[in-house]
């Protein structure tokens, strides 16, 4: 009898930035520290509001949000060029 | 126990209340309603501690998926097309492990629109994972729908408890109601081994990725093919409890029999008076009934029908291929030297009477039998 159950924390183990295929690149230069990028990033992966955004690629799936929502447009999303094949977590 | 003159959806909606259900979840739909009502009704009257009103059949069948998890002992009726709106919660609760029981009051499917009886909403869930006991009358329901739970559990496999539609959901009959506490003591408190609580969090029902998904799918084929071994055990505990046992086949003067028609549901009661009829003029006939559909008994059957003329009769259609059980019946029988036939029709509602089944039997004799069963089209 097989029964397919996980324990809790499989979010963190598996490494979802690896299906990104764009990226966030902030100019930090350009940021107000408004923080609305971390409000809507549905990740959770851009640091917490007062600083600027610092991104977690490990989990930053690329979907773009932050670079659309930014209201001083100081997001853009880059082509992401990857190795194919997956290291181990 | 008592024998009681009553309708069979009350017979089998009180002895579920025996059976300690706790979660109930149902959205009425002809002809499963009288056994949703009779639910209700105890539960109003502090018989259940929780029916879910559901929107529709696909919720219903997934809060029961969720109450199961959670560990409650769960319980739902339906019919044709709620059935098939369960359909794909239906997979998931069968993949999930979970032990879920329903009373399927079977009925034909649209298009077009009919509430009578046939097989073709059970047997449209075959490969659900589900395991599906069909009843030939009240008591038999009464008695299956009390087993379904020890079988579910045991083998953690939902049970499908099959009956055809009005003829064992709205007849008021004679029913040997068990006794409540020996249904209480019969039936060993459910034990979920991987139980959803809060302060323990799992996943249940999780991914699979390509290395491990057909291993949980292997698994599930196997457990419901073993799970014969626990309808039989199941079925010889409650004869010696009640006093009624059951297996996964019943067979009515096959030993003997050259010619034997296999079917299950209501049906079966018309074609055994005919054959016991036939029987008092010496011709070697039996009638068995596939008590049990999924899990297949294929190896009881081979035991018992071997070398036999066996026609099937069922109510339902694949349209462009064979009929499910005739399907199943030629693969259990193929290489022991019997001839296998079908007699597919009955569907919506349509009643066949003695003399169908009589000729049915007449041309067995000349071999392989052809053609609809009650049809119009008389060629």
């Amino acid at each position: 009898m097989k029964f397919a159950v996980s324990k809790p924390g499989t979010t963190v183990a598996i490494k979802t930035g690896e299906w990104r295929s764009q990226k966030p690149v902030v100019d930090l230069s350009k940021c107000i520290k408004c923080a609305t990028c971390q409000n809507y990033c549905p990740e959770g992966c851009m640091g917490a509001p007062g600083n600027g955004p610092e991104i977690d690629y490990d989990y930053c799936k690329g979907c773009g949000l932050c670079a659309q929502e930014c209201p001083v447009k100081c997001i853009r999303m880059e082509h992401e060029i990857k190795i194919v094949g997956k290291k181990k977590a | 126990m008592a024998i009681r003159t009553m309708n069979y959806s009350d017979a089998i909606a009180e002895v579920a209340s025996y059976c300690k259900v706790e979660v109930i979840a149902s959205y009425p739909i002809t002809p499963s309603t009288p056994i949703a009502h009779a639910l209700n009704k105890i539960y109003v009257n502090g018989g259940f501690p929780k029916f879910i009103t559901v929107e529709a059949e696909f919720s219903a069948v997934s809060a029961l998926l969720g109450a199961s998890a959670a560990g409650a002992r769960t319980f739902s009726a339906t019919s044709s097309q709620g059935l098939m709106l369960m359909h794909e919660a239906l997979f998931s609760t069968a993949g999930m492990r979970l032990p879920v029981v329903m009373a399927v009051a079977n009925r034909a499917v649209s298009s077009p629109l009919n509430i009578w009886a046939d097989e073709q909403d059970s047997m449209s869930q075959r490969d659900s994972g589900w395991l599906q006991l069909y009843c030939k009358n009240g008591q038999e329901a009464v008695d299956t729908t009390i087993q379904a739970f020890r079988i579910a559990e045991k083998t953690m496999l939902p049970v499908m408890v099959c009956l055809d539609g009005f003829y064992l959901t709205h007849t008021i009959s004679q029913v040997d109601v068990p006794d409540k506490d020996k249904v209480a003591a019969f039936l060993p408190p459910y034990k979920n081994p991987y139980v959803l609580d809060p302060q323990n969090p799992i996943t249940v029902g999780a991914y699979a990725m390509p290395a491990d998904y057909q291993d949980f799918r292997e698994d599930l084929c196997t457990d419901a093919e073993a799970a014969q071994d626990t309808i039989l055990e199941v079925g010889k505990e409650f004869g010696k409890v009640f006093g009624r046992e059951y297996g996964l086949v019943e067979y009515h003067n096959c030993k003997d029999a050259d010619r034997v028609i296999i079917t299950l549901g209501s049906v079966c009661n018309t074609i055994e008076k005919v054959a016991d009829s036939l029987r008092a003029r010496g011709e070697k006939v039996g009638v068995a009934h596939l008590r049990s559909f999924r899990p297949f008994p294929a190896s009881d059957l081979r035991a018992n029908l071997a070398g036999k003329h066996v026609l099937v009769v069922e109510r339902d259609v694949s349209p462009g291929g064979v009929p499910p059980v005739y399907a199943e019946v030629s693969e259990a029988l193929s290489g022991t030297g019997s001839t296998v036939s079908v007699a597919a029709g009955l569907l919506g509602g349509r009643e066949a009477k003695r003399p169908a089944f009589e000729s049915l039997f007449e041309r067995m004799k000349q071999g392989k039998v052809k053609g609809w069963l009650c049809s119009k089209d008389k060629k």
